[in-house]
């Protein structure tokens, strides 16, 4: 195995409506790994679940942290998950939009800080130090996503592509070993999403974390992604490297439809 | 001269309306017309309209403006962040005066200060509910009830000292709390504030009703002062050492929830009032994070209560009805949710204006009804909205760039 991620078998039932079917994937350690597929399909539905967001109905989620045994995280309440090194964005942006920037990156910090209600009240050094180590590490964060200069800013009032870095920034400060990320460059300009791109690949290159991403942008899925999986109502019909997956006849069909002109 | 036009619409409207009740009046079998009522009403709402008018587009420019200008502080922040000696002196002051202020004034005075910084206290203890963690709470009273009751029946029962039965009071009124929040862990907004309503109300029908622990009704009697080093006090002296004792403990409140809102506990409480699911997902426990916000809430009402029952000496289930959970959420709503100094004011505009306008008593309500609406049109955010911590980082680059804010 030796997967980061090993999901076997996952389903999920709403009521009567089966949103995912026995679907497995697997994530190696330092890969880029794309999960494409038209909409409905159930890809953010996956990601709530082995986020454990949803508890599936069947199947198993292992994850294996950098430094750490592997675990069984299908069932675990999702703040424990994150904790584990598992560390995602949302596909509607779900900032703390009346916050600063640089808090927001700061919250993030929360499970690998320990100050409780006796520390905050009366500061002793430790904590004074803990919280300083916070904001510099959220401001460095900042930096390297390359939002430092608004980081007094609230995050409401960024423009939208930076919201979606900001996003990333909040992720990656729980210090994940896999970091999932929900149609990043949806809503962005070619601009933005090229170097949205550069930036996903430096976050995996540098901070050795493996990625999984939903996204739509086929040229970005294409020249990023190291694997591709094919997802079609709630079932996944196709795996493999972008040129295998993107000559897959069933692949084709998903997308264009019957009879493919294009 | 649109706007004139309008105004004279209005004020038409509003004598027609009126005419009725303002104009008719009946006097054994004959009618009689006052039509001077009707001047009155015509020039009154004339001129109320045109004011309305003004101070709405007043109000619109300034948004407009503050677009423009895209970081526009208020005054209030203005003052807030200019400068910080200034704030250090200036808060330095305002101790001092709130400390040798009983010396100068009489007991009513003294007491009418005290109960405001008993609200102070429990206004703060709110804002930890409602304002940073955004949940809606209407039952902080019970917690009142709840610490004044455990002073008054420990000492009732087992004579416990009110130095003693402080520290208790609080962490009865904080374990309540957290009592309370297991079963609404799920609520949030609407259904939560009908929960915590409910609770309010069972804490004061329990209290009501159990007479022969509480003394239903006619509540618990003669409850002891805090004694000073065994030493007997006057009415008055008494009444001044409670002043000292309510001042110290509102002046720590301050400090503790302003601490509390800046640390690591205080921002995962903020994450979950904006938003519960990315609060999870970004490693925060929901429920414990919750639980806490209640427990660290309504502890300061259990202090509160406490030191209310010694202040009075004697506590009944009336005084802890729902109107006095409205007043609480009135004070945080109308001072600025999460801001403490908002809280403050808050305070005290509910708590020493009516005191000090009791020859407009008759009023109070229409008043108050007033004083809502105008707020909610012209400040909805509260006297003093929250203004989020400024971080200050130390990069040279930032800085060389001139960019840094």
């Amino acid at each position: 195995m030796g997967g980061v991620l090993d999901v076997t078998a996952v389903s999920m039932n709403f009521g009567g409506l089966r949103a995912l079917n026995e679907v497995d994937m697997q994530v190696k350690s330092g890969e880029i790994v794309a999960l494409i597929g038209p909409n409905g399909a159930g890809k953010t539905t996956f990601f709530n679940c082995i986020t454990s967001i949803y508890a599936p109905t069947e199947g198993e989620v292992w994850f294996t942290p950098k430094q750490g045994a592997r675990t069984r995280v299908n069932g675990m309440k999702p703040n424990l998950v994150t904790a584990l090194g598992m560390a995602r964005t949302f596909q509607n942006i779900r900032l703390f939009k009346n916050m600063s920037v640089l808090e927001n990156v700061m919250i993030a910090r929360h499970c690998r800080t320990r100050a409780g209600i006796l520390g905050a009240l009366f500061r002793p050094a430790a904590v004074r130090k803990e919280e300083r180590e916070i904001v510099e590490r959220s401001y460095e964060l900042l930096k390297y996503i390359g939002l430092h200069r608004s980081y007094n800013e609230q995050a409401c009032n960024l423009p939208y592509g930076a919201q979606r870095r900001l996003e990333i920034a909040r992720a990656l400060a729980t210090d994940p070993t896999l970091l999932l990320l929900d149609e990043p460059a949806a809503g962005m300009n070619p601009q933005e999403t090229e170097s949205l791109k550069h930036l996903v690949q430096k976050i995996r290159d540098e901070m050795d974390i493996a990625i999984l991403l939903i996204e739509h942008d086929m040229s970005m899925v294409m020249s990023l992604s190291e694997r591709i999986y094919v997802m079609e109502y709630g079932c996944l019909i196709a795996q493999g490297t972008p040129a295998e997956v993107s000559m897959d006849p069933r692949v084709i069909k998903a997308y264009l439809g019957e009879e493919a002109h294009a | 001269m649109q706007e004139l036009k309008k105004s004279v619409l209005v004020s038409l409207w509003f004598m027609f309306l009126t005419f009725p009740i303002m104009v008719v009046r009946v006097v054994e079998k004959s009618v009689v017309l006052r039509w001077e009522n009707l001047a009155w009403i015509g020039i009154g709402s004339f001129v109320l309209s045109f004011v309305w008018r003004w101070a709405l587009r007043r109000k619109e420019m300034g948004r407009a403006a503050s677009r423009e200008g895209a970081n526009n502080p208020g005054l209030m922040a203005q003052l807030a962040g200019a400068n910080p000696a200034l704030v250090r002196a200036g808060s330095a002051l305002l101790l001092v005066a709130f400390a040798v202020i009983p010396w100068l004034v009489t007991t009513y005075q003294t007491n009418i200060l005290i109960s405001f910084m008993l609200y102070v206290i429990l206004g703060l203890g709110l804002n930890v509910i409602v304002g940073i963690a955004g949940l809606l709470f209407l039952g902080h009273a019970a917690f009142y009830a709840i610490g004044a009751y455990s002073y008054a029946l420990l000492n009732q029962y087992f004579g416990l000292g009110f130095w003693v039965a402080l520290p208790v009071g609080g962490i009865v009124a904080s374990l309540a709390g957290v009592a309370l929040a297991f079963p609404v862990l799920r609520l949030r907004g609407d259904y939560l504030a009908i929960v915590t309503l409910g609770f309010g109300e069972i804490v004061r029908l329990v209290l009501e009703n159990w007479s022969s622990l509480t003394g239903g009704p006619s509540g618990v009697s003669n409850i002891p002062r805090p004694g000073l080093m065994n030493m007997e006090l006057s009415v008055a002296g008494a009444n001044i050492y409670i002043y000292y004792i309510v001042f110290v403990l509102a002046v720590i409140t301050i400090v503790a929830v302003s601490r509390l809102k800046d640390s690591r506990i205080g921002r995962a409480l903020q994450a979950l009032r904006e938003d519960e699911i990315a609060c999870e997902a970004m490693g925060i426990d929901r429920v414990g994070v919750k639980l806490m916000a209640f427990g660290l809430g309504t502890a300061w009402a259990g202090f509160a209560g406490v030191v209310f029952a010694a202040k009075t000496t004697f506590i009944n289930p009336a005084s802890f009805t729902f109107f006095e959970s409205a007043i609480i959420l009135s004070i945080v709503v109308l001072g600025g949710m999460g801001s403490n100094l908002g809280v403050i004011m808050g305070s005290a505009f509910l708590v020493l204006l009516p005191e000090y306008m009791r020859a407009f008593s008759e009023y109070r309500m229409i008043l108050f009804a007033a004083a809502m609406v105008l707020m909610m049109v012209f400040r909805p955010e509260g006297l003093i909205p929250a203004t989020g911590r400024r971080y200050e980082v130390n990069d040279p680059e930032l800085a060389a760039s001139g960019e840094g804010r």
